[in-house]
């Protein structure tokens, strides 16, 4: 137990300033893999709202159109209804498959170039970069007195800020309507509030999230490096600092040749200035880094410089530390990404894959659902026959007005109508008219003669009536009172 | 108590050498727990969490007094919201309820989407007022309640006399709309002898088609048409004026066996239903008989003979 006197030891403050990162600018082949998957990312963003789609005269013309208000989704050729749902279950399942395949290959790589706040973070930074200069000027202005200069700058950039923050909520609120319309809608005022507070709502968040607490997401806010963690292996590639190449540290001139007496680290500390998240990745693995290998990129370029080899930081497995270290030779890369672990990912992943396709292909579309009525399970009629009800949903999920036949089976002497007609002109089937991409409900009433067993299977068939002769049935009950009674 | 190894010799707790962070002094199996900073957003989003408390305590009602809460500046309340939400419906709902209101009975199928309107706000009244005795669907309860989903109906299955029957209720004592017959005790009263009794229940079995003839539906024969035929017909059609059921179909409020039978006329029932005319409004009455009428066995409106013909059939 503490007494509370254990208490007092306590640091002089219950909390603990940020401390700022400011990134210096670097060169080489993953900074240029970042801002190309920036680019694309982005672009897919920005863009793809407005990519059109001729879906004819009953469907909006939107490629992707998430619209709640007649809930559906649509994906250029695909267009999913609620209760077709598990296509989406599908493809969560697919993504975090996909997660396992990418970390067991390569370590956080979602985390380093592809997680928007990873993207929106690296794009403020550069705006830091265009407006307050490079690292060095950047810690001069944040120690700095206030100034006309520094008051300039920040208010500019808060500005720039403010722009991209409100660009990203703009662009979001695309996805669920018409984006030309929503577009002009918007800038007129007569959006609905919802549109204005979504917008506002992830302006705001992006503005304070992007631009202010960055790697502090990542690192105290964010689930996904915990579980990350969980899906690596020895075989997973990591940014890692080869220590026994690396120590003791020494420290050469600028230009010099290195003199061979101590390791490779020249302690010029280029991997901590360049890394966003603001760590020293010669401490070892931890939880602040993002595999971003931007610290490969400085270390290799001052490892050009003084003339030793490259990958002093590198991408490394802890089998290939653990052998190199030994005196060994680390395996091919294409060894560590192609083996069974990730094989039987991608095995999964693709056969997934490959059956949703298939059964978005097979699909039908027109659906049907039948409830039988609960209450009363079934009615005596007066000359002694018995009739069910039942509520039938009819979806028809094509873009055209169709015209289907219902009609049963299995059930002997059966005859139907429904809430529109009269028993009187029951028949042996109904024709219902279906409004394009709508569901229609009928309430059909079943009559057959009594005297049959207490519960008896038939079918309830719809079939469309036009020429793609495609339909549905569902097996369902027929109730009567127990022979006898 | 206190864990004096832990302690500095000043007081203040150890420094853990690997973090340079000192400890809280707590320890368990050789762990213990750092005293590491809150990051400084944490500490402001606490405090503004603190600031969003004060202000709802303000603005809502929040604190509990001996007789209910603290008001709120607002003026907000549960109970207000919800009759604001009501009112909000019930101009909503206006049009279509004036319409329902503006429409004579008969002519609402003429209007499906009034209809349709009708129906539901009709099933809605219904689960609440008619579910007690009739069912969850209208079902009825076999010897108690009719059913209100067959093709059998005592006083008419059209709009009109369903709509006439809610109102008016059936066999209310104070009332001179009600509908109202009376059928005599004939076993009790000592009107029929019990074999008298015993052969109208063969007579009336046979014309039901659950029984062949034989001599005692022969003098049953005599028995009804003397007893019996006035109210249900002289085949035992039935009679709707009084509301006596059809005797020759499949259907049977208290039962079509030789025991029911018999205990019918030995004592016969006579249902009461009250008089909803006095408790729901116009508009409500209506669209209960559209739902009562939308079960399945709803009937044509019957048209008045003419010098030509017959009404309706009978069937929708
Ligand atoms: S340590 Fe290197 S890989 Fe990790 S976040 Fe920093 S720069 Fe990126
Ligand atoms: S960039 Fe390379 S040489 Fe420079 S401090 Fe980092 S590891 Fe050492």
């Amino acid at each position: 137990m503490a007494s509370p006197e254990d208490l007092t030891g306590a640091p002089a403050s219950l909390y603990a300033a940020r401390k700022g990162v400011y990134p210096k600018k670097v060169d080489g082949f993953f900074r240029r893999l970042k801002w190309a998957i920036m680019a694309v990312t982005l672009a897919i963003y920005y863009g793809t709202p407005w990519i059109r789609w001729d879906r004819g005269p009953y469907a909006p013309d939107q490629a992707v159109l998430v619209d709640l208000a007649h809930r559906r989704f649509y994906m250029f050729q695909i267009e999913i209804w609620p209760h077709e749902f598990y296509y989406v279950a599908g493809l969560l399942i697919m993504a975090g498959i996909g997660l396992f395949l990418v970390t067991s290959a390569v370590g956080r790589a979602w985390c380093g170039y592809a997680c928007p706040q990873t993207v929106w973070t690296d794009l403020f930074q550069h705006v830091d970069r265009l407006i307050d200069g490079d690292r060095n000027a950047q810690l001069r202005l944040a120690n700095g007195q206030w100034s006309i200069e520094k008051l300039a700058k920040r208010g500019l950039k808060y500005l720039v800020y403010l722009t991209v923050a409100f660009w990203t909520g703009g662009a979001w609120i695309m996805y669920f309507a018409d984006a030309p319309t929503l577009t002009h809608d918007f800038w007129t005022g007569q959006a609905a509030p919802i549109a204005y507070g979504t917008v506002a709502v992830l302006t705001a968040t992006t503005f304070v999230l992007g631009g202010f607490m960055r790697e502090q997401v990542c690192i105290y806010m964010c689930p996904w490096p915990r579980i990350q963690t969980a899906m690596m292996d020895e075989k997973s590639l990591l940014v890692t600092y080869k220590d026994w190449r690396g120590e003791p540290r020494g420290s050469v001139k600028k230009g010099q040749a290195h003199p061979g007496t101590f390791g490779d680290c020249v302690d010029c500390n280029q991997c901590v200035a360049v890394c966003p998240t603001g760590i020293d990745i010669r401490e070892g693995p931890q939880i602040g880094c993002i595999t971003c290998a931007l610290c490969i990129d400085a270390c290799d370029g001052v490892m050009s410089q003084i003339g030793r080899p490259r990958g002093l930081i590198d991408y490394c497995t802890l089998d290939d530390a653990a052998s190199e270290k030994a005196g060994g030779v680390a395996q091919p890369v294409r060894k560590t990404l192609m083996r069974p672990r990730t094989l039987l990912y991608l095995g999964v992943w693709s056969a997934i894959g490959a059956a949703m396709l298939f059964s978005l292909g097979q699909r039908t579309r027109l659906d049907l659902a039948v409830q039988h009525e609960r209450s009363p399970l079934y009615v005596q009629l007066s000359d002694g026959h018995i009739r069910n009800t039942y509520t039938l949903k009819l979806r028809n999920m094509e873009a055209r007005p169709r015209r289907v036949a219902v009609t049963v089976s299995g059930l002997p002497g059966a005859a139907l109508w429904s809430e529109t007609g009269s028993r009187g002109a029951a028949g042996d089937r109904i024709e219902v008219p279906l409004a394009p991409d709508s569901v229609t409900r009928v309430k059909l009433f079943v009559v057959a003669p009594g005297g049959g067993p207490a519960r008896q299977d038939f079918t309830i068939a719809a079939r469309a009536l036009d020429r793609d002769p495609g339909g549905d049935s569902e097996t369902i009950q027929f109730d009567q009172p127990e022979p006898g009674q | 108590m206190a864990d004096l190894d832990n302690q500095t010799p000043t007081g203040g707790n150890r420094i853990d050498e690997a973090t340079g962070t000192s400890t809280v002094g707590h320890e368990w199996d050789g762990i213990e727990e750092l005293n590491t900073p809150l990051p400084r957003w944490w500490l402001w989003t606490f405090y503004l969490t603190i600031v969003w408390a004060l202000g709802y305590v303000i603005l809502y009602p929040a604190w509990p007094m001996i007789d209910g809460a603290t008001k709120g500046a607002l003026g907000w309340s549960s109970r207000g919201q919800l009759e604001q939400e009501l009112a909000a419906d019930a101009k909503r709902r206006a049009p279509t309820v004036d319409a329902i209101a503006a429409t004579d009975i008969v002519d609402l199928p003429a209007k499906p989407a009034l209809m349709q309107a009708a129906v539901q706000g009709g099933g809605a009244a219904f689960r609440v007022h008619c579910v007690q005795c009739h069912g969850a669907g209208g079902a009825g309860l076999k010897k108690l309640y009719p059913s209100l989903t067959d093709d059998d109906w005592l006083w008419g299955g059209d709009l009109g006399s369903i709509h006439y029957t809610i109102t008016n209720g059936i066999r209310n004592p104070d009332h001179p709309g009600t509908r109202t017959s009376q059928m005599p005790a004939f076993g009790r009263d000592g009107i029929l002898e019990p074999a008298q009794i015993a052969d109208a229940v063969s007579f009336v079995r046979v014309i039901s088609r659950q029984e062949k003839p034989s001599p005692s539906s022969a003098r049953g024969a005599t028995v009804f048409e003397t007893n019996c035929a006035v109210c249900h017909g002289a085949g035992g059609e039935g009679g709707r004026q009084v509301g006596a059921p059809k005797l020759t179909d499949a259907i049977w409020l208290y039962g079509g066996d030789r025991d029911s039978l018999t205990a019918t006329i030995n004592q016969p029932r006579n249902g009461v239903m009250p008089r909803w005319g006095e408790r729901l409004d116009p508009v409500t009455i209506k669209m209960l008989a559209t739902y009562v009428y939308s079960l399945g066995g709803g009937e044509k409106t019957p048209v008045a003979p003419t010098a030509k013909g017959q009404g309706a059939d009978g069937q929708p």
